[in-house]
């Protein structure tokens, strides 16, 4: 960079007027592109702020309560000390499992089928959401998979959408039939993109409360059926944070930091599962 | 069940216009095409000679690439497309109402114009077709067999995990030649399958043509003149009929290369072998 006799290819002899090669911070150019990086650093930290916030509100605030309690306790009674929240996190991780089970499928194949099949996508979903709306007063679980189904179905979509035109003219050409072709080619191809998706889904429903509040309600025993009322993260939350007890609030929240412990694994487990191999 | 077997037993048709002499592979007598109310090709009599390669040449938008595709129903998947007239491959209508395009497909394989290898390992493109057909013999020599017969195999053969998509441009267009011929299909398509090649690689897959000639009968679309004279037998010459409005293509002569370009019979076809349009 600082070499101001570059290399040259001809074979005339060095002379004053040469071109100077050199790298100079006060040329315009050189100027501008720094000041640009800069500023787009700059940018993406204060971006970054509310989330490394949060975070370290979290960690300050929930940390201290972290220990395997909080895994194997039930939820305390007004003035009991001590006590975890052990139920809420099973009844999360099942809810958001079920979620996933009746969402998943759907989502990916209505995915499929807006992406490669249907001509007209907005029908379809309405239809799909309407459809499934009309269970949705069963289980905690079939509330968050209809949360769900639209991040998944989008994203999904979009993934498979990207698989270029010129790979599923070959799977065709080839003799696949077009279920063959999503089958063997696409799904295979936008995996990734798909599994984002699936992701950005739990991620969000493993912090919603609304829907379960008319479904799953809460329970502080732990879960013998799949048919009771059943405990999760985000409904302990939302109830120990507007108590008048310390020891409630603090379990408030070291349950808001395991949730964001959670999805955290989650996240990082479909990452190592779903990266590209090809 | 093994691979799709070539349908040797049918006698094939002598064709009533093939002027030359030997067995016609795929008599394609194409009256009209459209695509929507748009006439895209108009009299298009080109008979597919056994173990010859055939060579479509012409300006652009002359309707070369699509008479090709019309040959193993890759339009079909095109919405409006309309072909009328027949197209015979060893004796039987391609386009009768019985047939099912999928299975056209896998004996009349295609190479297309960009290099499209499947996002899997240089072994699993191979073997996709073999896999698409069921097939159940050694499947490690079938995927061999297939790569050296694409001039590939030595430089592949250390790392067959690898994805395809790591290949250059030209080692991918060799790689979806294998995976063409890998099924051993009766008639290979190629849809200027050096445009988007540099001269090196373009040489290579030229001799990779010659050399395939010998077991498989291949139709060629090319941009390049100096290509048809150096790889193809017999070349059909197409010109764009602009007299009705719209750009329809046509067939305006066929012969031995040779022919073509010393002594054509057609003005047109003169001005165009002499460079005067393109």
């Amino acid at each position: 960079m600082t070499d101001t006799t570059a290399p040259r290819t001809t074979s005339e002899p060095e002379e004053d007027d040469a071109p100077v090669l050199s790298h100079s911070w006060s040329d315009s150019r050189a100027l501008r592109n720094n000041m640009l990086t800069i500023g787009a650093w700059l940018v993406a930290l204060i971006a970054a702020i509310p989330l490394i916030s949060v975070l370290y509100m979290l960690i300050v605030q929930g940390g201290s309560r972290l220990s395997t309690d909080l895994f194997t306790e039930l939820p305390p009674a007004g003035f009991e000390m001590g006590g975890g929240f052990g139920n809420a996190i099973v009844g999360t991780i099942l809810m958001v499992v079920i979620a996933s089970i009746i969402a998943v499928p759907i989502g990916v194949l209505g995915a499929a089928y807006l992406a490669e099949l249907g001509p007209d996508s907005q029908f379809v979903y309405a239809v799909l959401v309407l459809a499934m709306g009309t269970y949705s007063a069963i289980a905690g679980g079939v509330a968050l998979a209809i949360l769900m189904l639209p991040t998944v179905v989008l994203t999904a979509e979009e993934a498979m959408k990207m698989v270029p035109r010129k790979m599923k003219d070959a799977a065709l050409g080839m003799g696949c039939t077009r279920t063959q072709m999503i089958w063997k080619v696409v799904f295979p191809t936008a995996l990734p993109g798909i599994l984002t998706g699936v992701m950005l889904g739990v991620a969000r429903v493993a912090g919603e409360s609304a829907p379960l509040l008319f479904t799953a309600l809460f329970s502080n025993y732990w879960l013998s059926s799949l048919r009771e009322p059943t405990a999760s993260l985000s409904i302990l939350i939302y109830n120990f944070s507007s108590m008048p007890f310390d020891n409630q609030i603090e379990l408030a929240w070291a349950a808001s930091l395991v949730l964001v412990l959670i999805v955290l694994v989650f996240n990082i487990l479909s990452r190592l599962f779903g990266r590209p191999k090809y | 069940m093994t691979v799709v077997q070539p349908l040797k037993g049918d006698a094939p048709t002598k064709s009533a216009n093939a002027d030359d002499d030997g067995e016609v592979a795929i008599n394609c007598k194409v009256s009209k095409i459209y695509y929507g109310s748009f006439l895209a090709v108009r009299d298009a009599h080109v008979p597919i000679h056994k173990g010859k390669i055939t060579g479509f040449i012409g300006p652009s938008g002359c309707g070369k690439s699509t008479v090709l595709r019309s040959l193993n129903r890759m339009n079909d998947l095109i919405q409006g497309f309309r072909l009328e007239g027949d197209v015979h491959f060893l004796g039987q209508d391609i386009y009768a109402k019985h047939i099912d395009p999928v299975v056209v497909r896998r004996y009349i394989g295609m190479v297309f114009q960009q290099p499209n290898p499947f996002a899997m390992s240089i072994f699993d493109n191979v073997a996709f077709g073999l896999r698409l057909n069921k097939f159940k013999g050694n499947y490690h020599e079938r995927v061999e067999h297939a790569l050296r017969r694409a001039a590939l195999w030595d430089e592949v053969k250390d790392k067959l995990k690898a994805s395809g998509l790591s290949l250059s441009g030209g080692q991918q267009q060799r790689l979806c030649i294998a995976r063409a011929v890998a099924t051993e299909p009766t008639v290979l398509l190629m849809d200027e399958p050096c445009s988007a090649l540099d001269p090196i690689a373009t040489r290579r897959v030229e001799e990779l043509m010659l050399e395939l000639k010998d077991d498989y009968t291949i139709a060629l679309v090319t941009h390049n003149m100096q290509q048809a004279t150096r790889v193809a037998d017999v070349t059909a010459f197409f010109g764009v009929d602009i007299s009705k409005g719209g750009r329809t293509g046509y067939l305006v002569e066929m012969g031995e290369t040779e022919q073509i370009f010393q002594r054509p019979r057609e003005q047109l076809t003169q001005e165009y072998v002499a460079g005067k349009f393109s």
